[in-house]
């Protein structure tokens, strides 16, 4: 205990007032920081206060999300927490870490320094994590130190006194389960004021980490912490996960299964929100009077927009599973078992989560790769990262497997559709694998990676954080449709309506839309593609899975009809060679707006956004071309 | 270059050389400075004791258990790892369990 008060560098000692008790206080709302390790259960108590009065952002001129949402306490006011990134020490080594030490030490300027700081530990790893606390607590902002997880500590025999803890600290603590909700109203006690705090007390602040761990392995003991037993059954578990055979089996069947419950759970529900936009639709036929509008209306918006929120279960079911993989830390042994392969393709397991979410969403995953440290490795996950088969194609695959592969079984299990779906998603895998050796091979060089990834203990998700991510998926998804295409659909259907002739549309091959499709016929005729799939082309330039708005659009479809029909059309108009070719073409361009936003802005400068829409371009006119002249 | 503890004469054991469920006590770490200090600040300190654990197929990345975490490391990383030979840890798998508990005590 001796050496804390010799130490040069002790801090200020904490002042436990909290700020919102004062009167000058009641106008601004006051803001409070969630702080802690990765890994530390930070989100699922962020999750347990706010609820569904959450947002995420961006931090201002940075690419680091920024999570806040508001925690009502029982008198009714309400607190601003910012859910900040996760943080090892207060050194910090990538832009997230400089961010959340940055807002902690109130250099943002667009972020207040918060008011109190709420830090999230581990207690079932509180050795290690209470090295934090001092630091922390040096800031001299109030802090509560939570010590989650107090489910798993029990129950695996660990025991501490958190009452001596936190006179050792000089600050409260609260023992916590974020995710059974033990202990929560502690947390709301500390944000209301109403929480007893110790005599404070001055940390040393200490830059040696051994001396850190030191100091933090003494005031456990003095706290009588008693650490867990191993969780018995994460290792049982992880001697199936990790097992040198049964590991990698596991592992594909992961795989395959989501992929085929995506294609067959989905159906029905798919179906239901098909019914409800024709009858819908047929309901807002009857009841209005015919006019212009009504037609934009029912054609344009209805079964433009409709056939593509068609889409929103099966998005939903991929996001579920995402959700529970990682929730259940799974995903982190996918990615040790997948780091081997990264590794031979010159990047690292790190780059396989950033890589996995692109199957849900490129724009997310491009700006999760801000976990990795080496920027060329950084930059090259960047690029690959649209190759991975995102959500928004899945409606395109969907349709055109369901309209050109028969509905049969191979090899007496597999889906034929099924597994033509999995095999688009190891087409983009593969290219992607292609091109990332042959960037790190080259022009993204790179030295010694070295790759650390902790292994959480499994848990089970809970309902409220996969929840939640749901209802953000929808929103986003249904915002989309909202916005970007229904402007297209829109713009779409007065192009295919003018110029008119004598009051009246002209056909659609004689239309702008038509004009344009015709114009560019010449260049897709060698995949196999006519007009009316150029105009798909030139649409889904803003988003991929607006080409389903628009066929649906083009093919003047009855509100009322259903996706048979758009089937149907489809194959009048392609044979299975230029079929294969559509889903070719699409699991290769870059035909996002938003990625390329996502793109120029991560990498600073439009050389990359550009050099990579045109190899993206290039590679689907190729592969697409091989696929209309390979299958007939 | 961060140097914990001297000693170079002899060659010393790595991290790489332990199979599942065997243990060492780190001795030092052979990175370059930031690099150690993410270890470090995992629980990869000096001294400590540390039992390998399950891998990837192939034995690489492997699975380390420290300081009551578990840290997957490639094996060009745990190469740079120095250990010295803890005795008083049985090869055994169970028996390096209840040594994780009893260390922490």
């Amino acid at each position: 205990m001796s050496d804390c008060g010799n130490c040069r560098n002790c801090g200020p000692a904490p002042a436990i007032e909290f700020p919102s008790s004062g009167p000058g206080n009641a106008v601004r709302q006051v803001s409070v920081a969630l702080v802690g390790p990765p890994n530390s259960g930070k989100t699922t108590l962020f999750n347990r206060l706010t609820g569904l009065r959450q947002k995420v952002a961006n931090f201002p001129g940075v690419t680091v999300e920024q999570h806040t949402g508001e925690a009502e306490l029982p008198d009714g006011r309400s607190i601003r927490i910012i859910d900040l990134p996760g943080i090892y020490s207060m050194a910090p080594r990538s832009e997230d870490e400089q961010v959340a030490h940055d807002v902690l030490t109130g250099k943002r300027a667009d972020t207040p320094k918060p008011q109190a700081i709420l830090l999230v530990l581990d207690s079932t790893n509180l050795g290690r994590h209470l090295m934090l606390a001092a630091p922390i607590l040096a800031l001299g902002v109030p802090t509560l130190i939570i010590l989650n997880m107090a489910d798993d500590l029990h129950g695996r025999g660990g025991h501490l006194d958190a009452a001596e803890l936190s006179a050792q600290l000089g600050a409260p603590v609260a023992l916590i389960s974020a995710r059974q909700g033990d202990g929560i109203g502690q947390v709301f006690d500390f944000l209301a004021g109403a929480m007893p705090a110790p005599a404070p007390r001055e940390l040393p602040v200490l830059h040696d980490v051994p001396k850190c761990r030191e100091w933090a392995g003494r005031v456990g003991n003095e706290a009588k912490y008693h650490a867990p037993l191993p969780p018995v059954w994460t290792r049982r578990l992880d001697s199936v996960f990790l097992h040198p055979i049964a590991g990698p089996l596991v592992f594909l069947a992961v795989v395959v299964g989501v992929f085929q419950t995506i294609f067959t759970a989905a159906v029905p529900l798919m179906d239901g929100v098909h019914w409800l936009f024709d009858v819908s639709g047929a309901w807002l036929a009857s009841a209005l009077p015919p006019s212009i509008f009504r037609s934009l209306l029912i054609e344009g918006v209805w079964s433009g927009v409709g056939s593509v929120i068609v889409f929103l279960p099966q998005v939903l079911l991929l996001f579920l599973f995402l959700g529970i993989l990682e929730d259940s830390g799974y995903l982190a042994r996918a990615a040790l078992i997948a780091d081997r392969t990264m590794a031979r393709v010159g990047l690292q397991g790190k780059s396989f989560i950033p890589l996995l979410s692109a199957y849900a969403c490129a724009v997310p995953a491009i700006l999760a790769t801000r976990t990795i440290e080496n920027k060329r490795d950084r930059t090259a996950t960047i690029l690959i990262a649209p190759f991975m088969t995102c959500s928004a194609r899945l409606p395109v695959y969907t349709l055109i497997i369901a309209a050109f592969i028969p509905n049969q079984m191979l090899f007496g299990f597999l889906n034929a559709r099924a597994a033509s779906l999995l095999a688009l998603y190891a087409l983009g895998f593969l290219v992607a694998v292609a091109t990332a050796r042959a960037l790190k091979s080259s022009i993204l060089k790179s030295g010694h990676t070295s790759f650390l990834l902790e292994m959480p203990s499994y848990r089970w998700p809970t309902l409220q954080s996969i929840g939640l991510r749901l209802y953000d998926r929808s929103k986003i998804f249904l915002r989309r449709a909202g916005t970007v295409i229904l402007l297209v659909t829109v713009v779409l259907w007065i192009a295919a309506h003018l110029p008119t002739h004598n009051g009246h549309a002209p056909p659609i091959g004689e239309s702008f839309a038509g004009m344009v499709g015709h114009a560019i016929e010449p260049a897709i005729k060698p995949l196999g593609f006519n007009w009316k799939i150029g105009i798909g082309l030139i649409t889904s330039l803003a988003a991929r899975e607006t080409i389903i708005g628009t066929m649906g659009a083009i093919y003047g479809m009855d509100p009322a009809s259903r996706s048979q029909d758009l089937q149907h059309a489809l194959r009048q108009d392609l044979t299975l060679g230029g079929a294969i070719a559509v889903l070719v073409f699409f699991a290769f361009t870059m035909q996002c707006v938003s990625t390329i936003a996502v793109v120029r802005r991560e990498t600073g400068g439009w050389k990359w956004p550009i050099a990579q829409f045109a190899y993206m371009g290039v590679l689907a006119y190729a592969g697409a071309f091989l696929a209309a002249h390979l299958i007939r | 270059m961060l140097q914990l503890s001297g000693n170079n004469d002899r060659p010393e054991a790595t991290l790489a050389e332990l199979r599942k469920g065997d243990a060492g006590v780190l001795d030092r770490i052979d990175l370059p400075a930031e690099e150690a200090r993410r270890l470090m600040e995992l629980g990869f300190l000096p001294g400590a004791r540390i039992i390998a654990g399950l891998s990837a197929p192939g034995g690489d990345p492997r699975v380390f258990q420290v300081d009551g975490s578990e840290i997957a490391l490639r094996r060009e990383t745990a190469l740079r790892l120095k250990i010295r030979p803890d005795r008083k840890v049985a090869k055994l798998h169970k028996t390096s369990r209840l040594e994780t508990a009893s260390r922490t005590r």
